[in-house]
């Protein structure tokens, strides 16, 4: 675990909007009790229809670490497998329009920074890629901003989020326990943890 | 007299109420008060705190079921499916190691979690609930703030009862005046979603009321609250009351006695304040909800069973290109009528409507015929205790009778991940919650959703059917 505060790299564009964690992962690779192997099944059902003219399957896009993608990416089911299956495939940052919270939040548990753009900017961005996928795509974090031949422009990312990255904060399990024995002070005074007295 | 009583509304109440901290980045370190498990989105989470050497924090407050992976026609062990055995195996070994009680088929209460928490009394008002399942806004019909969270999360919640929680914005939905005659909770979430699109929850709590609300059963508010996170809400509600508190009563888990009285005064007291404010309101017309059935590949995209399907070129340019993709996906044609639409498979069950009320309502309709030649239906109840209930009541011979297949409790059909599938391009009748592409387990099936009643019309039709035409 480290702070994370750019990644940069070739990217990949991925178009569509409302793509779900199904096509992410369909169901049938999550009958499993690890995580391991599951960045080949990434997009497995999509990239089968396509018949290898999906962006996954793309020589271009060859080994990118930044996907670009639509609106609402990410909805429907909570499963982490979604997030972890893209990063096992080599992605170390989303680019999109927008992001389902639940996947929003996976990412975050992953230290995997997620921001958005204006659109007219990242329909430039998916233009410039598409046409130059050669070319670096720089996700700063601390700046808030995404840079590619398209230009520098300005990413949205929660705060909150944005200081967990920045600040080696974003395993969950660790920052909790410093909470110490706040924990049991604050269950103590739950009613349904007492018997609903007083 | 100056009294400091700001108004407030229920997600409020019940957040301050399980704050243990702020932290740094401005999010709530937020207590749990049910944290629920199963069988796939676990089994990494426990082999993450074996690795971080950490104990479970509050093993009883953790409760374990099988419902995503297991079959539905034998659960005889080992399971055929060596994957699915090894889940089972991993789940039963952690909830022994950890000291959690897990509901497996042998303790007759297993089912699918969203349906076992409410009828156990598990799941009650004012209550954090978190569950590695998206379908967990469902408990929010009690007027819990339950939402699903990934692997990582139930990690966190097994380590430290807590999670890092940004405090979501309320809008309240209310839906008004009253529902006609086969029209169902079902259509009134999918009447809701197709106002606000699946990604207009984004960032809120959705809170549920008007009268077609307060005139719903517990079992009706749970399908509302169930789709919650199909409109983009990670988590929805309804404030609690009378009803809340009578189906809360007697039920195994529920307190007893003179504690009752003072958890229905609490339950009471969460209520939204008739001044509160909210970040946003929005109302319906209940009286103008058709049965409603989805044709796309989202749940957004749905219209009302008389409907015609929407043309392209009156969608808004941003949406046309979606349009365009649901069409070529579904083989349907814009302009079109839905009714008529010929199916295949026919399925009853879920987290959605798996419950008793739905399965009541289903053979209602099926009593009326027989399943049309050439379609395969199956009706899977949500739980063991929702079979029992039924087959005192002899659905389960309604059912059959009319050549529906009586299933055994699960997820079944909703989600590919045990051998309840379609096949290759098979279009499905669902009562469950997703219209995704690929969702039922092949490639290239296709989904319908609406309600349960509306399934059994269109299994007895072999088409989808007006279930008014029917009733």
């Amino acid at each position: 675990m480290s702070a994370v505060d750019q990644v940069s790299g070739r990217a990949c564009v991925l178009r569509g909007d409302d793509i779900d964690t199904d096509r992410i992962i369909p169901a049938r690779f999550l009958r499993c009790v690890t995580f391991d192997g599951l960045g080949e099944h990434a997009f497995e059902d999509d990239r089968i229809q396509a018949k290898g003219d999906h962006p996954l399957d793309d020589d271009r896009f060859d080994g990118a670490s930044v996907l670009v993608v639509g609106a609402n990416f990410g909805c429907g089911s909570s499963r982490e497998h979604a997030p972890q299956a893209l990063m096992r495939a080599g992605f170390q940052a989303f680019v999109g329009l927008s992001f389902a919270e639940i996947f929003a939040g996976n990412c975050t548990a992953l230290g995997l920074p997620y921001v958005t753009l204006a659109a007219n900017d990242l329909a430039a961005l998916m233009d410039s890629v598409t046409l130059d996928p050669d070319q670096q795509v720089e996700v700063d974090i601390e700046a808030r901003t995404v840079t590619s031949r398209a230009g520098t422009v300005a990413a949205t990312i929660p705060d909150g989020v944005r200081k967990q990255l920045l600040e080696n904060r974003w395993n969950g399990t660790e920052v909790l326990l410093e909470a110490g024995d706040a924990i049991e002070a604050t269950a103590s005074k739950i009613p349904y943890l007492s018997d609903f007295a007083g | 007299m100056a009294i400091d009583m700001t108004s407030t509304n229920l997600l409020n109440k019940v957040w301050d109420a399980h704050s243990v901290r702020e932290l740094p980045g401005g999010q709530t370190q937020l207590f749990i008060g049910l944290h629920l498990i199963h069988e796939v989105t676990s089994p990494q989470a426990f082999a993450a705190l074996r690795e971080m050497n950490l104990p479970v924090r509050f093993p009883k407050r953790t409760v374990a079921t099988i419902d995503h992976i297991i079959p539905t026609l034998s659960q005889q062990r080992p399971l055929a499916d060596s994957l699915a055995e090894e889940m089972m195996v991993a789940i039963e070994d952690s909830c022994k190691e950890h000291g959690i009680r897990l509901f497996d088929t042998a303790s007759g209460q297993q089912g699918v979690v969203h349906v076992i928490g409410p009828e156990l009394g598990l799941t009650q008002p004012g209550m954090t609930i978190a569950c590695g399942d998206s379908h967990t806004s469902t408990h929010g019909a009690f007027g819990a703030i339950a939402f699903g969270i990934g692997t990582s999360q139930v990690r966190d919640v097994l380590a430290t009862q807590c999670l890092t929680m940004a405090r979501p914005k309320v809008r309240r939905i209310e839906v008004n005046g009253k529902l006609s005659a086969g029209v169902f909770a079902k259509d009134v979430i999918l009447a809701i979603i197709r106002k606000l699109g699946v990604n207009g929850g984004v960032g809120y709590a959705y809170e549920y009321a008007g009268t077609v609300l307060d005139a719903m059963s517990i079992e009706e508010r749970l399908t509302v609250c169930n789709m919650s996170i199909e409109g983009g809400a990670r988590c929805g509600y309804v404030n609690p009351d009378d009803t809340t508190i009578e189906y809360l009563r007697e039920r195994e888990f529920s307190p007893e006695g003179e504690s009752f009285d003072r958890a229905a005064r609490w339950w009471k007291s969460l209520a939204s304040d008739p001044d509160a404010p909210y970040d946003d309101r929005v109302e319906l017309d209940g009286n103008k909800i058709a049965p409603s059935v989805t044709w796309g590949i989202n749940p957004g995209q749905n219209i009302s069973v008389d409907e015609r399907l929407p043309r392209i070129d009156e969608a808004a340019p941003k949406d046309r290109p979606s349009l365009e993709e649901a069409y070529a996906y579904m083989s349907l044609k814009p302009g079109e009528p839905i009714s008529g639409t010929p199916i295949h498979v026919a399925f009853i069950g879920s987290c959605t409507n798996g419950r008793i009320s739905d399965l009541r309502e289903a053979a209602r309709v099926a009593q009326s015929g027989h399943v049309a030649p050439g379609v395969k239906a199956l009706v899977v109840p949500g739980s063991q205790a929702v079979a029992r209930q039924a087959e005192a009541e002899g659905l389960h011979e309604v059912f059959r009778a009319a050549g529906f297949e009586w299933r055994l409790a699960g997820c079944s059909m909703c989600l590919a991940m045990n051998p309840d599938k379609l096949v290759d391009r098979e279009v499905c009748a669902s009562s469950s919650n997703r219209n995704f592409k690929g969702r039922q387990g092949s490639p290239v099936g296709r989904t319908l959703l609406m309600s349960p009643a509306m399934v059994a019309a269109a299994a007895i039709r072999g088409k989808v059917t007006d279930v008014r035409e029917v009733l």
